[in-house]
């Protein structure tokens, strides 16, 4: 059971959640929300946007302000609000199916504009709500619904994805690290300017029994094994490391000016033009 | 002070929106439109307000959608491609309750077609183009002057039904440059949407009104805590897949505009009540109608003219009235397009008068004397 504050910001008449038993979102959820705890945040201030998909459901159960956006539009919805009311703590959560298909274009540009977001992908490689379809993150050669004979794309790494695209924090953990991801999170909203928390978790039910992880702890002992810390990873080749998830922080420049910041600065020059 | 300007009309259309209070812009470039967006740009931040360029048409929508529910009165625009992909929020907006107003300076199609030509091609677009049922509000300005007012209007109109307005603009409407009266904006009549009464406690945010079927709308922010989704919900906003409150759902977001129909929808006539064969039309078309309805009535033809300036809903009992009550024996109907309106007024009319579509899909406007023809062909 979670903490009394922890449980102050549930919507339990909303309960139970979708999830299957097992499912590695909840472990993501109580993070946030224990992240959102430790940093003292006031529900009022708080936006909590997310795509479409089992991850997207998850603002539904907070209370707060929560904006369930259409398949992957998820970040172009919460620049508009981030945007319109910079004081807002904006935090978008979605899935890797949101993030880097059909939404891949608004993941790269939140990434480049630097706006005070934090987007959580809770990757699970595979489209779990629809039944089990690759995602641009199912490894090659791993089994689905649409990838019978194997999955023959070459996936996304996501984070490589965010510093690529300019992102100014970028974390990835597993939901075998439960204390990191809530450490990751916490920082990422912290940041001041765009920030990616990749968080590895399971679909027991649609990835996992097509690929030997079908009970939930074979995909809790599967992250644990392979996840690597970036310290260690940094001094390890790339057959070493091929396989494994490198895991904490990846990724950090501080002082880029804040999106919104910057289009203060803008207002500030558009009304002395007129004045 | 009343002001006259020379203007084109999207820039005209961005002016009115600012004045009705619209803070955030939601753009992509686009011809015919990109006008609207450019003075966004270039006005917004004046006003503390707040443009931005997304990366796309859909995220233009998105980020507009995002800016009304934290409270900011928004808008976004685009054309012909464009407005086929905006179809996707457009839909979000509708059943999510969210007001925007949408500005489509229709060109040229299908696909990239005729970028800086005109058309009237988008008219069911606006009507059925994102999948679902929900009640459509679309304006047609045939002038500089209605691309502000009717501006201002859709503002008014969005704010009040808690829904996106169209603008459904044109080339010819959105390059045209001429005089327009700019009202001195104290003056204006604006509309903002409604706020909740009650405390956050006791906010159910989509339990409507009963006097007008519209929810009070809180905004990110604001000490109410709410959900937003695209899925059907419960007066909750939470989703739902009990068959009561889907029906109560869909059925309210279409019945909320429609038992207020005589409030929205518009329309002008001349010349219709000795009139034997009535001209159908609206937006650029009715430039050159007009004026050879003008014509062909200085020489004794007794022809009228009927401009519907809401498309959606379209003006069909007031359309029938008309034909029955000035014994209106022939209607001719100028579009640019295969007559997508044309079946419309066809409707509304039962079969009380001949009905006659004339088109012209070649990227030009009819000239006068090309509707004269027509009116001289049917009489």
């Amino acid at each position: 059971m979670p903490r009394d504050d922890v449980m102050k910001w549930l919507r339990s008449q909303f309960m139970p959640h979708i999830w299957c038993p097992g499912c590695g979102h909840g472990i993501i959820m109580h993070a946030m929300l224990r992240a959102l705890c430790a940093l003292g945040k006031d529900p009022d201030e708080i936006v909590i946007s997310s795509g479409i998909g089992c991850s997207s459901r998850l603002p539904g159960y907070v209370n707060t302000c929560t904006l369930h956006t259409a398949h992957g539009r998820s970040l172009a919805f919460a620049t508009g609000v981030k945007l319109s009311n910079p004081a807002l703590t904006v935090v978008d959560v979605m899935g890797d199916g949101d993030c880097s298909a059909i939404g891949g274009n608004h993941f790269i540009h939140a990434c480049r504009r630097n706006i005070g977001i934090c987007a959580i992908v809770m990757n699970n490689n595979i489209y779990g709500m629809t039944g089990g379809q690759a995602s641009p993150t199912t490894p090659e050669n791993a089994f689905a619904s649409t990838a019978p004979y194997g999955a023959i794309d070459p996936p996304f790494d996501i984070c490589q994805l965010a510093i690529g695209a300019g992102a100014t924090f970028v974390a990835r953990a597993t939901i075998a690290q439960p204390q990191m991801c809530e450490t990751l999170i916490k920082k990422g909203i912290e940041h001041d300017g765009f920030s990616v928390i990749e968080i590895m978790t399971h679909c027991h039910t649609q990835f996992g029994r097509k690929n030997k992880r079908s009970r939930p702890l074979d995909n809790f002992n599967f992250f644990k094994d392979a996840s690597v810390m970036k310290a260690k990873a940094d001094a390890m080749t790339s057959e070493e490391l091929t396989g494994k998830i490198v895991i904490g922080e990846l990724h950090r420049i501080d002082g880029a000016l804040e999106y919104t910041n910057r289009y203060a600065k803008v207002i500030e020059r558009a009304k002395g033009a007129t004045s | 002070m009343p002001k006259a300007e020379f203007w084109q009309g999207n820039k005209a259309i961005a002016m009115a929106g600012v004045d009705a209070g619209c803070r955030f812009f939601g753009g992509y470039p686009i011809t015919p439109s990109t006008e609207v967006a450019e003075v966004m740009a270039e006005e917004l931040p004046k006003y503390g307000g707040a443009f931005i360029q997304m990366e796309d048409e859909i995220g233009g929508i998105a980020a507009t959608i995002g800016a009304s529910i934290a409270g900011r009165k928004a808008m976004t625009g685009t054309s012909g491609p464009g407005f086929s992909l905006k179809q996707e929020l457009l839909g979000y907006a509708y059943i999510a309750e969210i007001p925007l107003v949408c500005v489509d300076v229709q060109r040229g199609g299908p696909s990239t077609g005729l970028p800086t030509k005109v058309s009237q091609g988008d008219v069911m677009q606006a009507r059925w183009g994102t999948h679902g049922d929900h009640a459509t509000i679309a304006y047609s300005p045939f002038s500089v002057q209605e691309c502000y007012d009717l501006t201002v209007k859709a503002f008014n109109m969005s704010e009040r039904f808690r829904q996106p307005v169209l603008i459904m603009a044109d080339e010819v409407v959105g390059h045209m440059r001429e005089r327009i009266v700019t009202p001195d904006v104290s003056s204006l009549n604006i509309v903002n949407r409604k706020k909740p009464a009650c405390p956050p406690e006791t906010f159910v945010p989509y339990l409507a009104d009963e006097d007008d079927d519209v929810p009070p709308m809180a905004s990110f922010g604001d000490g109410y805590h709410w959900h937003v989704t695209g899925l059907t919900s419960n007066d909750w906003g939470f989703p739902t897949n009990n068959s009561l409150d889907i029906d109560k759902k869909v059925t309210r977001i279409i019945r909320k505009v429609e038992r207020f129909r005589s409030d929205v929808v518009e329309y002008v006539t001349e010349g219709c009540d000795d009139a034997d064969i009535l001209v159908v039309s609206y937006g650029c078309v009715s430039r050159p109608a007009l004026r050879a309805v003008r014509e062909l009535r200085s020489r004794g033809v007794k022809v009228g003219h009927f401009r519907p300036i809401t498309i959606w809903p379209f003006p069909d009992e007031e359309l029938e009235k008309i034909v029955v009550e000035s014994g209106i024996k022939r209607v001719v109907v100028p579009e640019l397009n295969m007559g997508q309106l044309f079946l419309e007024i066809d409707r509304a009319i039962h079969g009380k008068a001949e009905t006659h579509l004339r088109t012209l899909l070649n990227g030009e406007l009819f000239k006068p004397a090309q509707i004269i023809s027509y009116v001289e062909e049917v009489a």
